[in-house]
């Protein structure tokens, strides 16, 4: 089945403030007692979102304004830890399809571009201009353009980076690379035959 | 024949072509699964009707989700439970080997590899789990990765990834009497930062590595990750095949003067070029404690909690919020800072040296009153070599719980968690926020020498004023 092309990504966006957000902070570990990745969604940033009574806390994913967000800015070393595709998981389940940091962690980039969810880095300065239009036009749409490696929202064109690999990847629709490692089976065969281990 | 890095050599000889995207379809030696990231890869499989191309490279323990008090099923959390069923019927359908609990041979997957011998040098390794990078201190290039990766790997033994570069981190010179393996990595992260070694493969190298053991290479290699490097390794060496040698996978009779041949020839050639090297002075490492929320927020024992004045314009909002999660007070001193929990195991320090070396100090001493101290041997293999050699005994006597093999009270997706703001003087590998089970609990990593001192004194201490020998 051929993959949808992601030139683009548009929808309300979401400031999630921070350096260094964990996915231990992404989807808590607990969480992880699963089988499936149904209904991780609901779990996302759990512990920052509520305290041990389950309430509420003061929390933009907890900001109806920004209920509806499908685009998260967050700060650097995005993702960093934990190599659990539970959290690019968590997000997409609760309707993020793009991600806007500082910079990524190594796995939770690859994990996320495997689910099609672009990972664009920013600097800082656009970034916290980015922050600022968010907060004043809570709801509005934002797009994250990874063709042109552009972040547009309102009057601000904001110019962002992402790896040409994954890239690629996600212009061609071929952000899922196992059927494309599939079609490579007798190439396969040969290397596992050279390799002096099985 | 141009000078090539262990990386390269070990990446060249497994590439199978680039893919349309400019990437590598890596083939991958040795697949090793566990619970909680293997269940919706094979889920994936039988969604797409794909068989396990290669039964015979992947293996699978339990380790994340293993109660360490209680042994009998069905586990008490029917969560838990249903986790190890689904791996036994996945590794029975897809003819996967599991070393389950009642093999004697479970233990944490990056305990497992190595004891079993699966781990070797010049192999790609790849595990649902980002401290696979352990394995590299055989001379292996070893992945974590995300189940879609898993799920890549059991349909096709390979997968897409970009080339790493490769930075060599010399470490020269003498460690300081009371400063381990555990103190040289927080050491590595303080100094290049937890996202210093993204896009890197660390090889690490010089006089201490040349002297460690194998099982202190691995304590570093494991906390590469928390650098940001995904991949860490050290060269291969006359201790590596030493090692290996024995172990039930390892190459026997005629095949093992081949093999050591072979892996000699993995190591980095010299001369060949990196695209970084950093040298550390061994003299400069102090027994280094965390104390605040990520593993790059960390200070040598005797100095002090970072005050916001202290540190640059860009970790002032990091500084701020560890200083409030952690309830610290900035300026004040690190050593004497109460603990309520004292915890050694998990994949970075519960091997059986990691027991001996707290033994050895700990003997005639006691636990303080009221601090809860457990002990969590990394496989089932390690306990009982420990209990072989008594180390069981003088744990207990001192006043710490022996429990069963698993990952424990490291991530806590078990029985054993924190309770409320507790503080934990861990010997594991991540103080996160919430990362042992309670929201709001809080965690210091240290070697397990530290832990033990933490745990006698019940506040965080220079163990060399406490183990007086």
């Amino acid at each position: 089945m051929a993959l949808a092309k992601i030139n683009q990504v548009t929808g309300p966006a979401i400031y999630v403030p921070g350096d260094d957000i964990d996915t231990d902070r992404i989807i808590p570990a607990r969480f992880m007692k699963c089988v499936t990745f149904d209904g991780l969604g609901e779990y996302l940033f759990h512990d920052v979102r509520f305290d041990d009574q389950g309430n509420k806390k003061a929390h933009s994913l907890n900001d109806e304004r920004f209920s509806e967000s499908s685009i998260m800015l967050s700060g650097k070393n995005f993702g960093c830890g934990s190599s659990r595709e539970h959290a690019p998981q968590s997000l997409y389940r609760a309707g993020f399809r793009a991600i806007i940091a500082g910079n990524f962690a190594e796995i939770f980039f690859g994990n996320s571009i495997n689910l099609g969810i672009p990972c664009v880095s920013m600097e800082a300065d656009n970034r916290a201009a980015l922050a600022q239009w968010i907060e004043s036009n809570a709801g509005t749409e934002v797009t994250v353009d990874v063709d042109q490696l552009q972040v547009r929202a309102g009057d601000l064109t904001l110019s962002c980076e992402m790896r040409a690999g994954a890239r690629d990847s996600l212009l061609n629709g071929a952000w899922d690379p196992l059927d494309e490692l599939l079609s490579a089976n007798q190439e396969v065969d040969q290397i596992a035959q050279e390799l002096a281990y099985v | 024949m141009k000078a090539k890095s262990l990386f390269e050599k070990v990446w060249d000889a497994h590439t199978v072509k680039t893919l349309s995207n400019g990437q590598t379809q890596l083939f991958v030696g040795r697949h090793l699964i566990h619970e909680v990231t293997s269940p919706q890869a094979f889920g994936m499989l039988r969604e797409k009707g794909l068989a396990v191309r290669y039964p015979e490279r992947t293996f699978a323990t339990v380790d994340h989700i293993v109660p360490t008090n209680e042994s009998a099923e069905p586990y008490s959390d029917p969560l838990a439970d249903a986790m190890i069923k689904e791996l036994r019927k996945n590794c029975d359908e897809f003819d996967v080997t599991f070393f389950d609990v009642s093999t004697g041979k479970q233990g944490i997957v990056h305990v497992v590899g190595p004891e079993q011998g699966l781990t070797q040098p010049g192999m790609t390794i790849a595990c649902g789990d980002s401290h696979t990078s352990t394995h590299g201190a055989f001379g292996a290039i070893a992945f974590g990765i995300g189940t879609s990766q898993v799920r890549d790997l059991l349909a096709t033994q390979t997968m897409a990834l970009g080339k790493l570069k490769v930075r060599r981190i010399e470490v020269n010179g003498e460690l300081a009497p009371g400063v381990y393996a555990k103190d040289v990595i927080l050491h590595i992260i303080r100094k290049l930062g937890v996202n210093g070694g993204t896009g890197y493969a660390y090889e690490y190298a010089g006089d201490v590595f040349d002297c460690f053991s194998m099982e202190e290479r691995m304590t570093v290699c494991n906390m590469s990750i928390e650098g940001g490097a995904r991949v860490g390794y050290v060269n291969p060496d006359d201790t590596t095949f030493e090692y290996i040698k024995g172990r039930p996978y390892a190459p026997k009779d005629e095949d093992w003067d081949n093999a050591v041949e072979t892996w000699r020839s993995f190591a980095s050639d010299d001369g060949c070029e990196y695209d970084d090297v950093v040298r550390i002075d061994a003299a400069n490492i102090p027994p280094t404690v965390t104390w605040g929320i990520n593993p790059g927020q960390a200070i040598g024992v005797d100095e002090f909690i970072p005050s916001l004045d202290s540190v640059s314009n860009d970790d002032q909002a990091g500084t701020k919020e560890a200083l409030e999660y952690m309830k610290l007070e900035a300026g004040s001193p690190l050593e004497g800072t109460p603990i309520n929990v004292a915890f050694l195991g998990s994949c970075t320090n519960g091997r059986l040296s990691d027991l001996e070396e707290v033994a050895k100090h700990l003997n005639g001493h006691k636990v303080k009153d009221g601090i809860k101290a457990i002990v969590v041997p990394g496989s089932q293999i390690v306990s009982q070599m420990a209990v072989e050699k008594g180390l069981d005994k003088i744990f207990t006597e001192a006043g710490f719980e022996w429990r069963g093999a698993g990952c424990s009270m490291c991530l806590a997706m078990n029985p054993d968690k924190l309770i409320g703001d507790q503080l934990c003087a861990s010997s594991s590998n991540r103080n996160f926020k919430g990362r042992q089970g309670s929201p709001t609990g809080r965690t210091m990593l240290m070697s397990p020498v530290m832990v033990a001192a933490a745990a006698v004194t019940g506040t965080v201490t220079d163990a060399r004023n406490v183990f007086k020998n």
